[in-house]
């Protein structure tokens, strides 16, 4: 049990950290308006110019390690939706980090993924 | 307002596929995984071994295709609409993730994870309601 604690932590710290740097990189990037897989070829390369993308990139990758350790020891319909705990380090670090203006409807929202993600957590078989 | 209603089409339908691929790819990483078997602290000095099980596997690759589709729907969508919009929106995945659980991988899932499950979706229903943009682009 502790051990799958530890991964399900880094899952939600590195993966949250790392998709609000390719956030971040992205926004950089500008909105997409062609979506013709050359156009979509060039936004990426733009992207891969952004130091906020790696960064992003190489937590992303510690984040899926330990996905897989974590999968590797208990299941897929209890590590996913108990990962989804990051819904309020993300919006907390969209509001923070990003400067996004998150309504009290967003709020309410994001409050209800965490109950469920608690019931998850307690439903587990 | 046709700008406002195509910029709903266009996150709804990047959002789709982000929930599509997304659940695919973890249920085909965690078949995969199970087959490898457990990676604990004590196996971790055969890390080496342990990664070259996982990238030879086939239904692995699978899995990290699906994902590498969900990521780049991921980016995508990102360019336009915020962070604290799609992260979770897209957690509908969770929804689908158990039933994938549950079909594909003969999981059992109590009831009360099921009802967690759906209390997920009903806050994925309640963030759908508020504008994906928040923030002005220059």
């Amino acid at each position: 049990m502790f051990w799958e604690i530890i991964l399900l932590l880094l899952i939600v710290i590195a993966g949250t950290s790392g998709e609000l740097c390719i956030s971040r990189a992205m926004k950089t990037v500008g909105e997409v308006k062609d979506f013709r897989p050359a156009a979509v070829f060039r936004v990426i390369v733009r992207a891969m110019h952004v130091g906020w993308m790696w960064l992003g990139l190489l937590l992303s990758i510690i984040a899926f390690l330990s996905l897989l350790g974590a999968l590797s020891i208990a299941n897929v319909s209890f590590v996913v939706p108990v990962t989804a705990i990051s819904y309020a380090a993300g919006t907390l670090g969209g509001k923070l980090f990003l400067g996004e203006r998150v309504s009290l409807q967003r709020w309410i929202g994001v409050a209800l993924v965490c109950i469920g993600v608690t019931l998850v957590f307690i439903g587990r078989s | 307002m046709k700008s406002s209603s195509n910029l709903h089409v266009k996150t709804a339908l990047l959002i789709l596929m982000m929930v599509t691929f997304g659940p695919l790819g973890n249920a085909l990483l965690g078949k995969g995984m199970k087959s490898i078997g457990p990676i604990t602290i004590q196996a971790l000095p055969d890390f080496l071994h342990i990664l070259y099980q996982v990238f030879t596997s086939g239904v692995i690759w699978l899995g990290m295709l699906s994902l590498m589709m969900f990521l780049l729907s991921y980016m995508l969508v990102l360019t336009w609409a915020d962070y604290s919009y799609v992260q979770p929106a897209s957690s509908f995945a969770y929804g689908v993730i158990a039933l994938w659980g549950h079909f594909l991988l003969h999981e059992t899932i109590t009831p009360i994870r099921w009802i967690g499950v759906m209390t997920i979706c009903v806050g994925v229903f309640v963030v759908g309601y508020t504008h994906p943009r928040t923030t002005e682009h220059n």
